[in-house]
């Protein structure tokens, strides 16, 4: 399925898992996982806990470097087919091209604005127009900024929390990614944050790349596009979401989307 | 159904002695804490009984000026006829006896209780800021490359090990490893190198010479260092680990370094410990008296740091003169050995003959030692708490 082509074309997805296996240690919780994501598309990842969806997405922009014991065993992840563990590949560019928006809403204790443009302060963007343009574009992008316009300098932790995940969902585009991550972006959230989060992520769908782990099934035959499910660090199945809900192929994925797997 | 009796309580405790062993346990520790509690009191009450007449006045401006503002002195007892004492100073006790005539009937000379306090509370300032400036440094670098670059396992598991035990070594020891280290072979850049040298290295326009700084404030605050090292290291590791993880992912995610990250999203965040971490360090580095005696304290010196005798400059000498002149005096403030509190209150207590005069100086010292190192850390807890106002997660 693995495209050997390096010129990349339309059909080509923008991001290939190849036989990736990754460990924690001597504990492996990836095994030969080949998946691709297409541009554009948001992809759920689902299964239950421990299954190590998190693990490849967390993978995809290398944040999971900083556990000291995580190592890729084989196998790649190619974006726009590079490799991602290639040594040439500069992490602080690559991340700058991945965002991502983890399960707890945390804002940094600063304020709003500091929040928002956190990213283009690290890049080194000093001046304040641009960066008081960057926060206003991505606040609205995140459906944030009639809420916020007029307290832009408090501190971004007296908000509620859907009202803070948006703005770490606001904090991550305002880099302008191609790929927006995102590690079960509900968890936290009551049901009407979770609803504005789901209509943001509709909003935004066909500007940036979604890859969402999601316990929540519900959830992700709403948003996403195709619908990946993983079982024991295996990939069991891949599909349109339709068909992984109405017709899986694989007794597994039956077994889970149907509450008998656990 | 029987019918339950009325007088018969569900809830009543019963007589296996779980009650009583409870209340015992109870108090044994209320009372444990209580003797702390009055321990602690009785040596603050003490020392302000003892203390504070020294130090306050009853009459304008309140406060023995004196005490706090001149340097130690050797003090001068006359004993006229009538069995009136008069205290004096050296200079005084001439005129003094002249004028008593006849009258005169003993002198009494008790050193160091005169005068008052001023060298050893300036010496014991420039220790301090010294020894905590070179252990915060040294120490929340360790602690950040503990925490958040080094990887788990053995070599940290070591590192850890070794920073526990330095935190066990007596503090003579430090004096005794000040001595050796920074008194006689710490490098320093001299036009010709001592005979006492270890080696030295020519530079051309100045040599490098392992010939030690000697006894200095520069010496003895290193030292100090040393000895408050490893609490500042483990509380301040203990402080960034508080700081969430998800604060770190969040800002690498977002395209920072690791410093980047550590510089705007950790060390903000875990300065309010840190700088609690650092009022344990000032306390401590402004209490010991073993590393001092060997590197940096003297029993007596009749100058302040900065009254130093510096060749005068000519009358039609460049700004620049002036100028270099006044950065050679303020460092050389670090390169003179002074007079320290805890070692002066030694001096006082155990070094020469007791009596009521050398009592009243110690007393007024210990009182002054105790409200300083109290206001220090007071001073720290406020800034804390504005820091913690500031970054609340």
């Amino acid at each position: 399925m693995a495209a050997e082509t390096s010129a990349p074309t339309a059909a080509e997805p923008l991001i290939q898992v190849e036989k990736f296996n990754y460990a924690y240690g001597d504990n492996q919780v990836l095994f030969d996982v080949d998946l691709n994501m297409r541009s554009e598309d948001v992809t759920a990842l689902i299964g239950p806990s421990g299954c190590g969806k998190s693990t490849l997405l967390r993978s995809i922009n290398r944040i999971n470097d900083l556990v000291d014991s995580a190592r890729v065993v084989s196998g790649k992840i190619k974006i726009d087919g590079v490799d991602l563990y290639a040594p040439d590949v500069d992490v602080i560019s690559l991340r700058r091209n991945v965002g991502m928006v983890f399960q707890k809403y945390n804002p940094f204790p600063r304020s709003i604005f500091e929040n928002a443009v956190y990213g283009l302060r690290v890049a080194g963007i000093k001046d304040r127009h641009d960066l008081e343009e960057a926060a206003e574009r991505s606040l609205r992008s995140a459906a944030l900024w009639d809420e916020v316009k007029d307290r832009l300098h408090e501190v971004a932790t007296g908000l509620s929390g859907g009202q803070q995940q948006r703005l770490c969902i606001a904090r991550a585009i305002a880099l302008q990614p191609r790929i927006l991550l995102m590690d079960e972006p509900c968890a936290a959230l009551d049901p009407i944050a979770t609803a504005r989060i789901e209509e943001l992520i509709h909003q935004l769908r066909g500007q940036y790349t979604f890859v969402i782990v999601t316990h929540n099934m519900e959830q992700a035959k709403r948003i996403a596009d195709r619908t990946a499910f993983f079982y024991k660090g295996r990939l069991i199945e891949e599909d349109d979401t339709m068909n992984i809900f109405n017709h899986p192929r694989d007794p597994q994925t039956e077994a889970y989307i149907t509450g008998r797997l656990t | 159904m029987t019918p339950v009796p009325t007088n018969d309580n569900p809830f009543a405790g019963d007589n296996s002695g779980i009650q009583q062993r409870e209340t015992a346990a109870r108090w044994a520790l209320r009372i444990g804490s209580y003797i702390v509690v009055i321990i602690t009191l009785a040596i603050m009450l003490h020392i302000f009984i003892k203390g504070a007449p020294v130090v306050f006045r009853s009459q304008w401006p309140f406060v023995n000026t004196q005490f706090l503002t001149e340097l130690p002195a050797t003090l001068h007892v006359i004993e006229d006829q009538q069995g009136n004492h008069i205290e004096t100073d050296v200079n005084g006790a001439d005129a003094i006896k002249k004028k008593l005539g006849d009258n005169f009937r003993a002198e009494k000379t008790i050193s160091y209780s005169g005068g008052g306090i001023l060298g050893p509370i300036v010496g014991t300032a420039l220790l301090v800021v010294v020894s905590v400036g070179v252990a915060l440094f040294l120490g929340v670098a360790c602690a950040i490359y503990l925490s958040e670059y080094a990887k788990h396992g053995k070599f940290l598991e070591m590192v850890r090990l070794a920073i526990l035990n330095l935190a066990g070594v007596p503090s003579v020891v430090f004096g005794l490893f000040g001595l050796g280290a920074f008194v006689l072979t710490a490098p320093t850049f001299v036009d010709v190198p001592a005979d006492r040298s270890v080696f030295s290295i020519p530079l051309g326009f100045t040599t490098l010479s392992f010939e030690g700084w000697d006894t200095c404030v520069l010496s003895g605050g290193f030292t100090l260092a040393f000895v408050i090292l490893p609490v500042i290291i483990t509380a301040s590791e203990q402080c960034l680990q508080a700081v969430p993880q998800g604060f770190r992912e969040t800002s690498m995610a977002l395209g920072a370094t690791r410093w980047q990250t550590i510089r705007y999203s950790v060390l903000p965040f875990a300065t309010p410990g840190i700088l609690t971490s650092s009022i344990l360090g000032i306390a401590r580095a402004a209490g010991e008296t073993a590393p001092i005696m060997f590197t940096a304290a003297l029993a007596f010196k009749d100058k302040l740091p900065w009254q130093k005798d510096l060749p005068p400059l000519p009358a039609d000498a460049s700004i620049f003169a002036h100028w270099e002149q006044s950065v050679a005096r303020f460092f050389g403030i670090f390169t003179e050995s002074v007079q320290a509190l805890p070692y002066h209150i030694y001096t006082l207590a155990a070094k020469i003959p007791q009596n009521e005069y050398a009592e009243r100086a110690q007393y007024g010292s210990v009182f002054v030692f105790l409200v300083l190192v109290a206001s220090l850390a007071a001073s720290s807890v406020m800034l804390r708490k504005r820091l913690r106002a500031k970054y609340r997660w």
